[in-house]
């Protein structure tokens, strides 16, 4: 595998590793330079201070306050400044770009699914285009699992009964390890493949190619019907039931005074709990779809109506 | 007559309540279970030596970590100095005849080898397979191993902690002698009575957390199963406010062996003495507070991760005023290197570079690379192993007069210590680089290129194993064929070294008064 | 008692109240991750919880609030009695029935409510899973409580104004079984009972 061809150089294959990357040898340079000086001084204190050497040994101080209090709160001062950096570079990751590329992985005992919004899936294989910036919305039908990609710097655990997602920019052509990261059971170790960085244009070949799946949209709008969503969220249905035009992205307000975003994960919940958010103006009367749709289903539905403007 | 001739049938040990004897009691318990993680440790090394996973199978190495991680924190680390030196040593520091409540302190030590036994039968009936952790929904719903057998023995165990804790906490607030103060207890003192509070705060919530997984597991009650509406961060957010000031545990009673050895070989008081004692407690107060670094890339909201990132930060300025003073405690010294002093360098040595390597772990961006690898293995192993497991035997070597009666050998002494800190680096720095590289834990196989560092670790697991074993040797040798020892073969200053080695059944043949503080050395000139 | 770890009786009753507050935050902890669930439960599922609190049996539930509280009374009069020398075995005793009758008509409300228990699925499930799992954890402690306070009883002529350590001690524990219950009660029999 060409990413991993080098084993003493770890590949950097996105936007983030770049960030991590800088953040991580700054800290490594600061911490070495700290154990080198205290190593030193233990060092030099030992030699120089061993029993029966002649050397000044008057006054040993007990306490020196401007000392103490000065590796008190140098410390904390540089502890606070490398807070701020690595917390600025991880919201990166949680916050995507506009037109980042969203992509559903499921994770299952012990396999990665992918599924592209074009109907493509891919299992222990992730192809990406490079430049493009991406977001994952990870899900698992089974245990905890971690998207572990070393090269790309991102690892996001996948957790049961709700979406996590990680966003980031693949920066460089090749192929790279993917692991499970989280320890899911007997082949927890076996549990991964690679991702495949390819050119923009190869990517869209690729994306063609394979068996030829409708759009995740379009599955969502077939299930949409044959659930019987449509019954009632329907414009021109009889039963009262909000409609879904445009509602990912938007704010909706709920029967108990409080505001939600409507993003995947309200999505979802709306689906398999809905008596937990339930619309202002609307009568809780929605059957929860608990255990009726499996993890793909959902991202299918969750893709028609993010489709559905 | 020593608390040793006192009796010497096994009745008169296993009925015993004098807390001199219950601490050997406790220090033969966890030595077998020391060797017991270890043996599962070896043969993980074994196994990783190479890419492929052929030694065992994957179920059998799922198995392994499991029983390494579950023996070696509650069965060994955890009351490793608190239940064996803390129980002998804190009424003699402070010059009580025993602890506060001995009948008590003999009970727990009942209740620790029953959980012992359980853990025991879990292995015996096949093992468990989720990892130390327990994370839900796999330990509630898809492991098909022991996983209650398991739980029942930390359970129980727990409050063989939480007892030992209560009698510590007590003995030190109502037992101290005349003229001991608040500041003038050893820091040895201090740091196991902010362990007991930790274990006294913390432990219960880990019982009931594992009380609650075995419920799910057995009735569906659907706490922490998605599938039945709970959620397994739930589980992970109680499971850690146990486990991470559980590190602190593990790691506060070293710092207060070092805190004891330093001085005492560098002839000369420690510096800073207050700082010290006031960074034990902020270290067992903050530790409280931090217990969502385990879970940056877990799902939990980003907000979170931001406050208990900056929390970390904070909990590790104590710390590094520790291995500060430390240091300076070398200053202006006069320094023997006996076997004790060599462990008690090598535990600030390995700590700072476990304490340094955390705040990449606390660097929220990092974290999400670094966590679930093995620079997170090498991390803590550098603070348990590295820093408590030295500590450990740095203080059995330095309190082995008092406790044995005896002198070690000390040339061996010198031999193990320095063989143990080659094996440890050995093991454990090129997993530093693994984990860096990108190699995840709890993996029985591995890319080969990940193969050369494998190697080397392997090779320095069975240094440190001839390095553990080295001193089961001597010690035990030095029992029968050891030098007798005086009351006070170090010159050390604390009240436990007023009286005869090995000391009398009630300690003290006066009650002890104290009219200084402690680490009253005479500079050398 | 030249031998013993104490340097007197006093020191000896100090310790002993002491450990037991000791004890008590450690007792505290332990309840600890069931608040914790039950506040992330509620907060989740919050409509069960509420139609969950209209199946209490509320006048058993309220009756039995009253026996503990006044148990609390009684306990507090036989640690007085102790420390007196008074009448402590009456006191004891009125202490002991009254945690008795609680256990009972707990006892009688949770085969009462088993029925519906079995059958809540979803919210409600864990609504009655936390119910059982609180007060049943709630009334092992009454029990060992009952035990401590029927030992107290037995031995109750070695109580006198100079020795009554124990007494104390029990006393301590008996009021904060008392306190969680204070706390209990409301979690699941009042919170939102009254609203529409």
């Amino acid at each position: 595998m060409s990413g991993a061809s080098s084993q003493w150089l770890l590949a950097a294959a996105s936007d983030a590793a770049a960030r991590v990357d800088v953040l991580f040898l700054s800290l490594l340079a600061l911490t070495g330079t700290v154990a080198l000086a205290i190593f030193v001084l233990m060092i030099v204190f030992s030699v120089r201070y061993r029993a029966g050497s002649r050397v000044d040994r008057a006054n040993p101080p007990t306490n020196v306050r401007w000392l103490e209090l000065g590796w008190t709160f140098t410390p904390l001062a540089i502890f606070l400044g490398i807070f701020v950096w690595a917390a600025v570079v991880y919201a990166r990751f949680y916050t995507p770009a506009p037109d980042a590329m969203a992509i559903f992985i499921v994770g299952k005992q012990w396999m990665w699914k992918a599924e592209h919004a074009n109907g493509r899936r891919e299992i222990d294989e992730l192809h990406l285009p490079v430049g493009q910036p991406v977001r994952l919305i990870l899900s698992t039908e089974d245990v905890i699992h971690s998207f572990f990609v070393p090269a790309f710097r991102i690892k996001q655990d996948a957790v049961p009964g709700r979406y996590t997602s990680i966003s980031f920019t693949p920066t460089r052509e090749g192929e790279y390890w993917l692991h499970c990261a989280e320890y899911c059971g007997t082949d927890h170790a076996r549990m991964g493949g690679r991702v495949v960085v390819m050119t923009p244009p190869a990517f869209a070949q690729w994306l063609e190619r394979g068996d030829s799946n409708p759009s995740l949209a379009a599955q969502g709008f077939e299930l949409f019907r044959r659930k019987g969503c449509s019954g009632c969220h329907a414009a021109g249905s009889s039963v009262h039931a909000p409609d879904l035009a445009g509602v990912y992205g938007r704010v909706v307000h709920l029967a108990d005074g409080r505001s939600v975003l409507a993003d995947e994960g309200y999505l979802r919940d709306s689906i398999l709990l809905p008596k937990r958010d339930v619309v202002a103006g609307y009568e809780p009367i929605m059957p929860s779809f608990q255990g009726q749709l499996d993890e793909s289903d959902l991202a299918a539905l969750i893709s028609y109506l993010k489709s559905n403007e | 007559m020593s608390y040793l001739t006192e009796g010497y049938t096994l009745r008169s040990w296993l009925t015993t309540h004098d807390h001199k004897r219950i601490a050997v009691l406790y220090m033969v318990a966890i030595t077998a279970f020391f060797f017991l993680g270890g043996a599962a440790a070896a043969l993980m090394r074994l196994e990783l030596a190479t890419p492929a996973g052929d030694v065992v199978s994957a179920e059998t190495y799922n198995k392994l970590f499991t029983v390494h991680g579950v023996v070696m924190v509650w069965f060994f680390l955890i009351p490793s100095i608190p239940s064996v030196l803390g129980n002998f040593l804190v009424p003699l520091m402070i010059g009580a005849r025993d602890m506060a409540f001995p009948r008590l302190n003999l009970a727990s030590w009942y209740i620790y080898a029953l959980g012992g036994l359980f853990t025991v039968a879990a292995l015996v009936a096949g093992g468990v397979d989720t990892g130390w952790t327990f994370y839900t929904p796999y330990s509630t719903t898809f492991s098909d191993t022991n996983v209650i057998l398991v739980i029942v023995g930390v359970f129980v165990t727990g409050f063989s902690s939480i007892l030992t804790g209560l009698n510590i906490v007590v003995t030190v607030h109502k037992l101290r002698a005349p003229g001991l103060t608040w500041f003038r207890l050893p820091l040895f003192v201090w740091a196991n009575y902010a362990t007991s509070l930790i274990l006294l705060l913390a432990t219960p919530v880990l019982a009931m957390t594992l009380a609650l997984v075995a419920l799910e597991r057995l009735f569906h009650v659907g706490i922490f199963d998605p599938a039945l509406g709970g959620d397994p961060l739930l589980f992970q957010h109680l499971f850690w406010f146990y486990s991470h000031p559980a590190v602190y545990i593990m790691v506060l009673p070293a710092m207060g062996v070092a805190s004891e050895i330093i001085p005492c070989f560098a002839r000369r008081p420690v510096f800073g003495y207050r700082f010290m004692a006031y960074a034990i407690l902020g270290i067992a107060s903050i530790g409280f507070l931090v217990w969502g670094h385990h879970m940056f890339v877990s799902g939990q909201s980003m907000y979170a991760g931001m406050v208990f990132s900056m929390l970390s930060f904070l909990v590790a300025i104590p710390s590094a005023i520790k291995v500060f003073n430390w240091t300076a405690t070398l200053y202006k010294g006069s320094i023997v290197f006996g076997a004790p002093m060599l462990y008690a360098l090598g535990f600030v040595g390995l700590f700072t570079i476990g304490g340094l390597t955390g705040l990449f772990l606390a660097s929220l961006a990092l974290d999400v690379h670094l966590t679930d690898t093995y620079f997170v293995i090498a991390h803590f192993h550098y603070i348990m192993v590295g820093g408590s497991v030295m500590a450990y035997l740095g203080g059995i070597h330095f309190w082995w007069p008092k406790i044995s009666g005896r002198m070690y050998p000390e040339t061996l002494g010198r031999i193990a210590a320095l063989t143990i800190f080659f094996g440890f680096n050995l093991t454990f720095f090129p997993q530093y680089l693994l984990g860096w590289l990108g190699m995840p834990r709890r993996y029985h196989e591995y890319p080969p290129e990940f193969q050369l560092l494998n190697l080397f670790s392997s090779a320095g697991a069975a240094v440190l194993a001839i390095g553990y074993l080295l001193p089961l040797a001597y010690l035990a040798w030095s029992l029968f064929f050891g030098k007798r020892a005086s009351s006070n073969p170090w010159g050390a200053s604390g009240l436990e070294w007023q009286t005869p080695s090995p000391p009398p059944q009630h300690n003290f043949e006066r009650e002890p008064r104290v009219e200084r503080g402690p680490y009253d050395y005479q500079p050398v000139r | 008692m030249t031998t013993s770890q104490f340097g007197s009786a006093l020191e000896r009753r100090e310790a002993s109240l002491f450990g037991m507050w000791a004890f008590l935050a450690t007792e505290l902890m332990f309840f600890g991750p069931l608040f914790f669930g039950y506040v992330h439960a509620r907060l989740a599922q919050h409509d069960a919880f509420v139609s969950g609190s209209h199946h209490m049996h509320i006048a058993l539930g309220t009756l039995n609030t009253a026996i503990l509280m006044t148990s609390s009374l009684t306990m507090a009069l036989a640690v007085r009695a102790a420390q007196r020398s008074g009448p402590t075995r009456i006191w004891l005793a009125l202490t002991a029935l009254f945690g008795l009758a609680f256990l009972g008509i707990k006892a009688s409300e949770w085969v009462m409510e088993f029925g519906e228990a079995a059958r809540a699925a979803g919210g409600e499930a864990r609504f009655y899973f936390l119910y059982y799992a609180m007060t049943g954890l709630h009334a092992v402690h009454l029990t060992i409580g009952v035990g401590v306070v029927a030992w107290l009883w037995l031995y109750a002529k070695r109580f006198s104004a100079e020795y009554h350590a124990p007494v104390e001690v029990s006393g301590l524990y008996w009021h904060f079984i008392d306190v969680v219950w204070v706390f209990l009660y409301p979690m699941f029999y009042l919170l939102e009972r009254y609203n529409a």
